[in-house]
């Protein structure tokens, strides 16, 4: 469900000294939680910035959505130090814990699961992360017990 | 041996709060900078020899020194803590617990080129480093060391924390300046430099945060001091993030020149399990590779790298033990830089792909003989040819997969199935 709260875009100056579009964006996503294409009309009704334009860069970077995404983000580092020391073994316990492929997300909208390029941390190598949380180190047994953490705590915050 | 001047307060407790960076003697080195003429302050970094850390190694005071002083337009700083080359995680232990040194450095380097408003460009992924750097913000200002009239000085300084949004291609310095203009992050055509014409149409100075974050240390003890770490031409320590197969993985701050068997085997504890180190990505994951007879007969300074046929780079080391298939890790790198191009160049946005295409077939053991050269005949037009070097990053470890381990890539030709784990290979079907 798209949340109603009214979000203002007027001050948007594409290219201007502010560089406001990928701001407006992150907003976007954090109030709803994936970009919607009412959102992006909002913001090219009020700003004036052309459509392709507003399409192109959200398009661009990794970090927006375009559908409606679960309650709680789970991303499974894929990146080399990741991959050599068993990502694979994590993601499967995933796939299993959670019941969804790679992209998808739960029936029950709590969970959304993302394979990722290198999150930063890799000297905690597998690793993944669940909204802002980190979890480093991991084997895939203890995937179980983590996942339960968030269904317990159903009404986990949506984060970008 | 690490020396810890960078890290020198990682271990303080709550480190990154302002009350314990000042009693660490934080907020000093600021004060003796804006005691120094801003030529004289330039000097001082160019004497002291520091180099960019972002991963080109460029003279950070030289950098400075070509924006020109007089400007209509205003000149801004860009901080890139983007951060999202794979094996490196130096800067984010910097913002995390000492976000502090990272505010100061960002004082000195205003102070020196007169630029009143910085940006920090912080890689959209980051969660803890990113909150505690926007704490720290708020706590400098409130405290009036940012803001208006810093210090009573007459001199203004803006931070703004720009989050990223997730794209590897918005650490190059021009794909950053576009992506903080609000566009996409395609890299611009050099010349102009960023130190002439950069962000929002002002000359601009784009630094790494653990460049910036050297300069507090530089100022409070001096260029001699500073030299008294590292090599002639490598003056200095640096942080290298180390992952993959070692006992120990970490960020280590040590002096430049620093064998790297020391690295390896005695600070990070040797390869895990006992094992042998096959392979060794010394600068992250865009340099060339070292076998590990290699590795253990370098030194980790700029030049001796470059004499080994590799890069320093940003300092993230990637172990690799005897039991791993570099056909598999090549394929896992190339995967990476198809998806980052941002593809404005032809032989960058192809190229990449190519790549990637070819070494998933080689890993799945469907390759044919002649598709090694087809390799190496992709990465030499894709090097020099493009915008930004991107093509070059994801090129150069291509290159020398295939000619140092030449045999194990031969080795899964026709094979049917990876030779080194004797399973069908998994990444057709893995999602990408
Ligand atoms: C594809 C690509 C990605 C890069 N990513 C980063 C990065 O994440 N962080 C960084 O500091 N520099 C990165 N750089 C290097 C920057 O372009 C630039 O050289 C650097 O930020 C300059 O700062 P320095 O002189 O302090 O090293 C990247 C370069 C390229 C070509
Ligand atoms: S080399 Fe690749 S990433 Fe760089 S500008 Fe060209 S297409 Fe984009
Ligand atoms: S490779 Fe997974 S965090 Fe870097």
């Amino acid at each position: 469900m798209i949340s109603h709260r009214k979000l203002d875009f007027r001050t948007l100056h594409f290219g201007g000294e502010e560089g406001k579009l990928i701001p407006a964006l992150q907003k976007v996503q954090e109030t709803d939680g994936y970009i919607s294409r009412e959102r992006i009309l909002e913001i090219h009704r009020q700003s004036g910035v052309p459509l392709s334009q507003i399409y192109g860069v959200a398009t661009f970077y990794a970090q927006f959505r375009f559908h409606p995404v679960g309650k709680n983000i789970v991303r499974v580092c894929h990146g080399t130090a990741c991959h050599v020391s068993g990502a694979k073994g994590i993601t499967e316990a995933l796939e299993e814990e959670l019941g969804v492929a790679n992209g998808e997300t739960t029936p029950d909208r709590q969970f959304t699961l993302d394979t990722v390029s290198c999150l930063g941390c890799c000297s905690l190598a597998p690793v993944i992360m669940i909204n802002n949380d980190t979890y480093g180190n991991l084997l895939p047994k203890q995937i179980k017990k983590i996942v339960k953490g968030y269904r317990e705590a159903a009404g986990g915050v949506v984060q970008p | 041996m690490e020396v810890k001047l960078l890290t020198r307060n990682f271990d303080r407790p709550e480190s990154w709060t302002l009350d314990a960076y000042e009693k660490a003697g934080g907020y000093r080195a600021w004060k003796t900078a804006f005691a120094l003429e801003p030529e004289a302050l330039i000097q001082l970094v160019k004497d002291s020899g520091l180099r960019g850390r972002g991963g080109a190694g460029f003279p950070t005071g030289l950098k400075w020194s070509f924006v020109p002083k007089e400007s209509s337009s205003p000149k801004y700083l860009c901080v890139n803590a983007d951060e999202s080359e794979p094996g490196t995680f130096k800067d984010r232990y910097l913002l995390e617990k000492d976000p502090h040194a990272v505010i100061e450095g960002i004082l000195i380097c205003c102070w020196a080129v007169g630029i009143h408003h910085a940006y920090i460009y912080v890689r959209g992924e980051f969660g803890l480093p990113l909150f505690r750097l926007r704490d720290a913000v708020r706590e400098a200002y409130a405290k009036g060391y940012l803001g208006h009239d810093v210090d009573g000085h007459g001199f203004d300084l803006e931070v703004t924390v720009h989050r990223g949004g997730g794209a590897y291609i918005c650490g190059e310095e021009t794909g950053l300046i576009e992506s903080l203009e609000g566009k996409k992050g395609q890299p611009r055509i050099k010349p102009p430099f960023p130190a002439v014409k950069g962000a929002f149409g002002g000359p601009t100075v784009v630094n790494n945060v653990e460049t910036i974050t050297t300069l507090p240390w530089i100022v409070e003890h001096g260029a001699a001091e500073y030299r008294k770490f590292g090599t002639e031409k490598s003056p200095g320590t640096k942080l290298f993030s180390v992952s993959g197969h070692v006992v120990r993985p970490g960020v280590y701050e040590i002096p430049l020149g620093l064998p790297c068997k020391e690295l390896v085997y005695d600070l990070c504890g040797g390869i895990s399990g006992g094992r042998t180190m096959k392979a060794n990505i010394p600068g992250g994951s865009s340099v060339p590779v070292l076998t590990g007879a290699e590795a253990e007969a370098v030194n980790l300074d700029y030049e001796s790298l470059a004499a080994a046929g590799t890069m320093l780079g940003s300092g993230g080391m990637i172990v690799l033990d005897d039991e791993t298939c570099m056909v598999w890790t090549l394929a896992v790198l190339e995967k990476f830089y198809a998806h980052e191009s941002c593809g404005q160049c032809t032989p960058c946005r192809e190229g990449t792909g190519w790549l990637r295409d070819l070494v998933y077939r080689l890993e799945a053991g469907g390759g044919k003989s002649c598709d090694l050269e087809t390799i190496l005949s992709i990465t030499r037009n894709m090097m020099g040819t493009t915008i930004c070097v991107l093509a070059d990053a994801a090129a150069m470890p291509a290159a020398s997969f295939v000619q140092k381990f030449r045999g194990e890539f031969e080795a899964h030709v026709g094979a049917g199935h990876c030779p080194m784990r004797r399973r069908p290979a998994h990444f057709l079907t893995a999602a990408h």
